[in-house]
């Protein structure tokens, strides 16, 4: 990957100052003191987001309380062309949140209310920094729920879910962020309030809604988001099995939904990500299986009977080596904990991981893994494989020391070479995380010129000054020609069988 | 770099042509949908030429094919695997396309269990109006690499560029569906469908029919796995005096919901109009006295169908109504006598804090088609 001084220039010390002071003058009428911060101590838990790898100082950090101030905001800004990163809680994977030096982040952290739930027509109204899990309790009572759930759902926001198309372990059967949002209200760059959605099932013109959700911040600013609630299921249980081979597992995955079944979850993670777990939760995984299948079925209990019992019989067909059924909810959980606590076991067994995302269709699973295997002894670094299996959005934890700033580079080449892997497989660099500035390069593997022109129009159709969140998801053409030298090695493109679209 | 192919070429050839000359082209597939949308008299581009199913892995759920490919052909194709479009996008007519379905962006009693056409399109490749070949989102359910362009496109109207070819998410046949028919009001069918989607039963679709009095009868589809579906009968009857429909009239009836052949959409007369509302779950029944005598309610009363005269004021008392309530309306199809020159939908400007997004959208499209080949306005 690009060092990081390729991304910004060194940066003009006095300039940097002189701006600062300007923008906090213009800033400080419109906010309460505590809402805007531009010392160095106050704004360094702002230099970076969940990717703590990339790190820049903001000329300041604001932080409204309501959506009158958010437009004010960003009409100074818009004014003073200075470049605003929205942020919701900073937990964002694909560094979309770091700031710009000679830029504002625009903290949504503030607006965390719920507005109101109308359990009638299963809509929630939230303020973007409402965090994803929140919405779901406060619905509870009423047997609804908010059904996407990223790994980070106790942290992150909705703002940030809408920003990012979010997923989650339930999406095969429930959806994405994108089928689960009725309505963005958002404010444009240059301070106008505006509606993306409704309601109603669908809206006047194009569906301008469609492209906000997982804009990462560079068309319009969240303030306000709607979200569909749905049923709770009445029950649910997961099957656990064992494969002695990841392609039997791969195959497993495909066969279940051959069979016509979409279970709630389908979950799997490797050999070496089950023995990491074990240790840490005790979970009760077949640490002799080369991978563990977790698969859910939810409903009522008559509806999981019948589909576990189907989801069972398929499992057996496709050379399952164990089974195990959950008998209760403190089971299932159990089963599930080893799942959840994967980042958390590979934080214990390395120093630091680097955690990839990329999508790739189901039928090619075992051929990405055994690529990962060769990639482990190419690069000298160990890699676990936790991943949605039932939608090919695969997790590769890549373990290094970060300390040792050589290993670092070698876990981002090795990360490199399995996003253009996903691509090449028929696939993409990123199935929920998004771009941000980590993934910035491997778009100019993923799309041709053509598309990231088409990119840069839709972005200008929003925001013609290129000022929110610029620097993020679309690489332009100068960058993708240095970052195409760059990886020219030996004379020789790396995968030449590539079509380059 | 795809392959040249002739096809693509002519198509390409016609674009650039329009773009010299500053012309409009009206893409139309099958031509089942032409009355639909504003009218436009530009010459034709005809994708009819770009035919034919690409790939389709069942056990990927997902199903690629050129635009002018017959919708039938793509159902017969899943079919045979147990699979479904599960939006249920209307055909109109024998000849209907996978693009014309696309660009229309038109769902059927499906869509309240399971969403819009733009929530199944995973990828898709088009020719925009500088004639760039070009490919968006991919074959697999996440992917957020780059703006979602592709999911634009449904409801486009070929307004924004030619679709070449779409990728779709798929969905496995219900295991079983039982569809259940009672008399009951309007407004008890409305609360009962809203109370009932917003718990765990397998609800997949329902239509209402009467008059504009509130006396009709509701018509209710459970899809799901057998169990689910036995499960939920003595639940629901508990609350509706329900008899079931046999398979085949149940099956008739759906289908002739979802084309518009049910008499209530049919024998339009010359000076009417059929409008669509398109309204929140909250709303209950609307009094709309323009109404002739059926009124047709669908996706729990989020969409309503009702035949009125095809006048300017007829339409801006409807538009007002429906915004009012958080919606928006469309003249749908217009009678022989109603003048075809008339705006068909609701405009950003008129709905709250859209009238910004109008200036986004002509950018959004002069970004696509700087020439404006496309600019046909039959979606303003």
């Amino acid at each position: 990957m690009i060092p990081m001084n390729m991304v910004t220039p060194p940066p003009d010390l006095a300039a940097i100052s002189a701006l600062q002071s300007k923008l906090v003058s213009a800033l400080r009428p419109i906010l309460p003191e505590h809402a805007l911060l531009w010392e160095p101590e106050d704004t360094i838990p702002y230099e970076c987001d969940g990717l703590a790898a990339y790190k820049r100082m903001p000329l300041a950090v604001a932080l409204p309380e309501t959506e009158e101030q958010v437009a004010k905001i960003l009409k100074i800004c818009f004014e003073m062309q200075v470049p605003v990163v929205p942020r919701g809680s900073g937990t964002g994977l694909s560094g979309g949140a770091m700031p710009i030096s000679q830029g504002l982040v625009l903290s949504l952290a503030k607006l965390k209310k719920i507005l109101s739930i109308d359990p009638f027509s299963r809509t929630a109204v939230v303020q973007p920094g409402v965090r994803n899990l929140a919405i779901s309790e406060a619905v509870a009572h009423l047997g609804l729920y908010y059904a996407p759930d990223p790994s980070s759902q106790i942290a992150c926001s909705i703002g940030g879910n809408v920003n990012e198309n979010s997923g989650g372990v339930h999406c095969l059967k429930y959806g994405l962020t994108l089928h689960n949002v009725l309505r963005v209200r958002g404010i444009l760059m240059n301070g106008e309030i505006v509606e993306f959605g409704s309601l109603a099932p669908d809206s006047p013109g194009l569906d301008l809604l469609a492209i906000v959700l997982g804009s990462e911040g560079m068309l319009a600013v969240v303030t306000e988001v709607t979200v569909k609630l749905v049923a709770k299921p009445k029950l649910a249980r997961v099957i656990m099995a064992s494969f002695d081979d990841i392609e039997k597992g791969g195959n497993a995955v495909a066969a279940i939904i051959a069979a016509g079944i979409i279970p709630a979850g389908l979950e799997m993670m490797d050999q070496a990500t089950t023995r990491a777990v074990e240790e840490f939760v005790n979970a009760g995984y077949d640490l002799e299986a080369a991978a563990i299948l977790l698969c859910e079925s939810d409903g009522t209990p008559e509806e999981v009977a019948e589909e576990i019992e189907r989801m069972t019989a398929v499992l057996e067909q496709s050379g399952a080596s164990g089974i195990r059924i959950s008998k209760d909810e403190t089971e299932r959980l159990k089963f599930w904990s080893g799942r959840k606590n994967a980042f958390p076991a590979a934080g214990r067994i390395a120093a630091d991981y680097y955690c990839m995302d990329g999508t790739i269709p189901r039928r090619h699973i075992a051929t990405l893994l055994k690529r990962i295997q060769g990639m482990e002894k190419k690069y000298g670094l160990g890699c676990l494989n936790v991943f949605h299996a039932g939608d090919g959005n695969m997790h590769p934890l890549i373990l290094f020391n970060g300390a040792d700033e050589e290993e670092w580079h070698r876990a981002e080449e090795f990360g490199t070479d399995i996003l253009e892997a996903c691509v090449e497989l028929g696939g993409t660099i990123t199935g929920e995380h998004g771009v941000g500035l980590e993934k910035i390069n491997s778009m100019c593997i993923q799309f041709g010129e053509g598309e990231r022109e088409s990119f840069w129009g839709v972005k200008s159709a929003f925001d013609p000054e290129k000022l929110l969140n610029p620097d993020k998801g679309i690489p332009t053409l100068s960058r993708c020609a240095e970052y195409g030298r760059m990886r020219i090695s030996g004379g020789k493109l790396p995968h030449p069988e590539l079509e380059r679209f | 770099m795809n392959a040249a192919n002739p096809i693509i070429e002519a198509f390409r050839e016609q674009i650039l042509n329009a773009a010299k000359n500053q012309t409009q082209l009206s893409i139309e597939g099958g031509g089942t949908k032409s009355w639909y949308g504003n009218t436009n008299a530009h010459a034709k581009l005809d994708t009819r030429t770009y035919s034919g199913i690409l790939e389709y892995q069942p056990e990927e759920l997902v199903i690629t094919a050129c635009a002018g490919t017959p919708l039938k052909e793509i159902e017969a194709a899943l079919k045979e695997k147990n699979q479904i479009l599960a939006f249920e996008p209307p055909h109109f007519g024998e000849q209907a396309t996978f693009g014309g379905a696309i660009a229309a962006g038109l769902a059927g009693p499906g869509r309240i269990s399971v969403g819009n056409f733009r929530d199944f399109v995973l990828g898709t490749r088009i020719l925009d109006g500088k004639g760039q070949d070009l490919t968006f989102g991919g074959q697999v359910m996440k992917n957020v690499a780059g703006y979602d362009i592709s999911r634009l496109l449904p409801g486009s109207m070929g307004t924004l560029s030619l679709l070449l070819e779409a990728s779709v998410k798929v969905l496995p046949k219900p295991a079983a569906t039982t569809t259940l028919r009672c008399h009951i009001s309007q407004a008890k069918a409305l609360r009962t469908l809203n109370e009932w989607a917003g718990q765990p039963l397998p609800l997949s679709a329902s239509c209402w029919i009467g008059n504009p009095s509130g006396e009709g009868q509701l018509t209710i589809r459970l899809a799901g796995a057998v169990a689910a579906i036995k499960a939920a009968i003595p639940i629901m009857s508990s609350l509706i005096d329900a008899n079931e429909l046999d398979p085949q009239s149940a099956e008739t009836f759906w289908n002739e919901l979802r084309e518009h052949k049910l008499s209530a959409f049919e024998n339009l007369a010359a000076d009417q109009t059929l409008y669509r509302l398109a309204l929140p779950a909250a709303c209950g029944p609307l009094t709309i006295p323009e109404a002739s005598n059926e009124i047709v309610l669908e996706w729990h009363g989020q969409q309503r169908w009702i035949k009125a005269q095809g006048d300017d004021a007829t339409f801006h008392s409807i538009k007002q109504l429906a915004s009012s309530h958080g919606g928006h309306a469309t003249r749908f199809k217009q009678g022989t006598n109603v003048n075809p020159a008339f705006q068909r939908f609701t405009l950003l400007s008129e709905q709250a804090h859209s009238k910004a997004l109008e200036l986004v959208q002509e950018r959004l499209r002069s970004a696509f088609d700087p020439a404006g080949v496309f600019a046909t306005k039959r979606l303003p």
